[in-house]
C-alpha cells in the first residue's frame, strides 16, 4: 500500500468527524419531552386528541380551503358542537398561550411554521385592544 | 368470452354489494378523517350569487368623503400607510379622467371631471389576474362572484398585478406589521399579511360571512355606495342600475367589472 500512513490518518479522521454527532452527545442527557400545556377552560377540542396530534397542520390547510374557497366557516367537531373555522379567533381562545402550547413541540422539534407572519398571537391581540 | 345471463348477474350483484359495502370499509381503513359534511356555511352569512356595488359619483363633494371610506376600510384589514412607492391601497380616490381612460369625450361638465372617483377592486366577471396567476392564489369564488386571494398560496410574483387593467392591487415589499405603532393593529380580529405577498379589495368576504355589509359600504352616507345581488332583480343594486345610466371602467377590456359608477 503506498501512502499507508495518510491514508489510515485520513480515514481516522474521517470516521471521528463523521461520528462527532453521536459521540459528542454521550454521557448528556436527552432533551425533555415537550409538555404542552392543555387550556383549563375547554375539556374537549374539535376532533380526538390523538388525531389532532398527528393532523392538527392538515386539519388546518383544509379549514383554510374550506373558508377561503368555499364559504364554509362552520366546522362540526367530534362532540357535535359547532365551531367557527379560525385560527386566531377560535383555536387560540383556548389555547391562549402560543408559549406554553404550540411552541413546546414545534421548538422540540425545530419546526418554525409561518402561521404567526400573518395571524395574530393571543399576546398581540390583547396588546391591540 | 361470452357472458351468460346467470354469470352476469351474479357479477352484478356482487359489484352491488362491495359498492354498497364501500365507504363503511373506508371509514374502516381511514378512521378519523375530516369529512367535508362536517363543514357548513354560517346560517348568518349574506347570500348572495353576484355581488356588485354602485358608487354614486354625485354623492362624493371631495376628496375627503373618498378618503373617510378609505380609512374605514384599512382600519379594518390592517392596511398599513406607507409614504411613496410602496404603498398599499385597498379603495382610493382617483381623479375622473385617470379612472375612466375609455371616455374620450372632451366635453364632460367640469364638475364631473373634477369629481373624486372612489375605485377599488372591480371583481371582474372575467378577471385577467385570475388568468394569469401561476398558483391560483387568485380565484374567483364561483359561488358569489368575489375575486379572491388565498394568501398562502401566493408566491409574489407579481403577474397579477401587471396583469389587472386597474391598479388594484398591492405588493408588499416589507412586513406591513412594521408599520403599526408599536405592533398596535386598528382590527385584531383581522390577520395582517406578510412580506412578498399581493393584496386587494376582498369586497369583505369576512363580514358578509357574518352577515354584515362591507366596511365601506356601511360606512358611506346617504347611498354613496350600494352594495348587493346582481343576481337578484329584486336587490338594490339592480334597482339602482335598472333607473339610472351607469358606467364602468375600461369597458372595452372585456373583463365585465362588478363595480358600477353613477355620475
Amino acid at each position: 500500500m503506498y501512502n499507508a500512513g495518510k491514508i489510515i490518518t485520513g480515514l481516522v479522521i474521517f470516521v471521528v468527524i463523521f461520528t462527532l454527532p453521536l459521540w459528542w452527545q454521550v454521557g448528556k442527557a436527552a432533551p425533555p419531552a415537550p409538555k404542552p400545556e392543555l387550556p383549563k377552560t375547554a375539556k374537549v377540542c374539535v376532533e380526538d386528541t390523538a388525531y389532532m396530534r398527528t393532523s392538527h397542520m392538515q386539519l388546518l390547510n383544509d379549514w383554510r380551503n374550506a373558508v377561503v374557497r368555499d364559504q364554509d366557516r362552520v366546522y362540526v367537531g367530534k362532540d357535535g358542537k359547532k365551531y367557527s373555522m379560525s385560527l386566531t379567533n377560535d383555536c387560540m381562545a383556548c389555547h391562549n398561550d402560543k408559549k406554553k402550547f404550540c411552541d413546546q413541540c414545534h421548538n422540540y422539534l425545530a419546526v418554525a411554521p409561518y402561521c404567526w407572519d400573518c395571524h395574530l398571537t393571543p399576546e398581540q391581540v390583547k396588546e391591540s385592544k | 368470452m361470452a357472458v351468460n345471463r346467470r354469470e352476469f348477474i351474479k357479477i352484478a350483484g356482487l359489484s352491488a354489494a362491495l359498492g354498497l359495502g364501500g365507504k363503511a370499509a373506508f371509514d374502516l381503513v381511514l378512521p378519523g378523517q375530516v369529512d367535508a359534511a362536517q363543514m357548513s356555511r354560517p346560517p348568518q352569512a349574506l347570500q348572495g350569487s353576484h355581488w356588485a356595488m354602485v358608487v354614486d359619483l354625485k354623492k362624493f363633494k371631495s376628496e375627503a368623503d373618498a378618503m373617510a371610506l378609505q380609512e374605514i376600510c384599512h382600519q379594518a384589514h390592517n392596511v398599513p400607510t406607507i409614504p411613496g412607492k410602496q404603498e398599499i391601497k385597498w379603495i382610493w380616490p382617483t381623479k375622473f379622467e385617470h379612472a375612466f381612460t375609455h371616455l374620450e369625450n372632451r366635453q364632460i361638465p367640469p364638475d364631473i371631471l373634477e369629481t373624486p372617483v372612489l375605485v377599488l377592486c372591480n371583481h371582474c366577471e372575467n378577471p385577467p389576474c385570475v388568468r394569469v396567476c401561476p398558483t391560483k392564489a387568485t380565484f374567483k369564488r364561483e359561488s358569489d362572484g368575489i375575486v379572491i386571494m388565498d394568501m398562502h398560496r401566493c408566491i409574489g410574483c407579481r403577474f397579477c398585478m401587471a396583469a389587472c387593467p386597474y391598479g388594484a392591487r398591492s405588493f408588499n415589499f416589507a412586513d406591513p406589521r412594521n408599520y403599526f405603532k408599536d405592533g398596535k393593529l386598528p382590527n385584531p380580529d383581522y390577520p395582517t399579511r406578510t412580506k412578498g405577498v399581493v393584496e386587494k379589495c376582498n369586497f369583505c368576504a369576512e363580514r358578509l360571512a357574518v352577515g354584515k355589509l362591507p366596511a365601506c359600504v356601511e360606512a358611506a352616507k346617504d347611498g354613496q355606495l350600494i352594495f348587493g345581488d346582481l343576481n337578484d332583480p329584486r336587490s338594490e343594486v339592480r334597482k339602482t342600475l335598472r333607473t339610472n345610466y351607469s358606467i364602468r371602467r375600461k369597458p372595452d377590456l372585456g373583463t365585465q367589472p362588478s363595480v358600477y359608477y353613477l355620475v
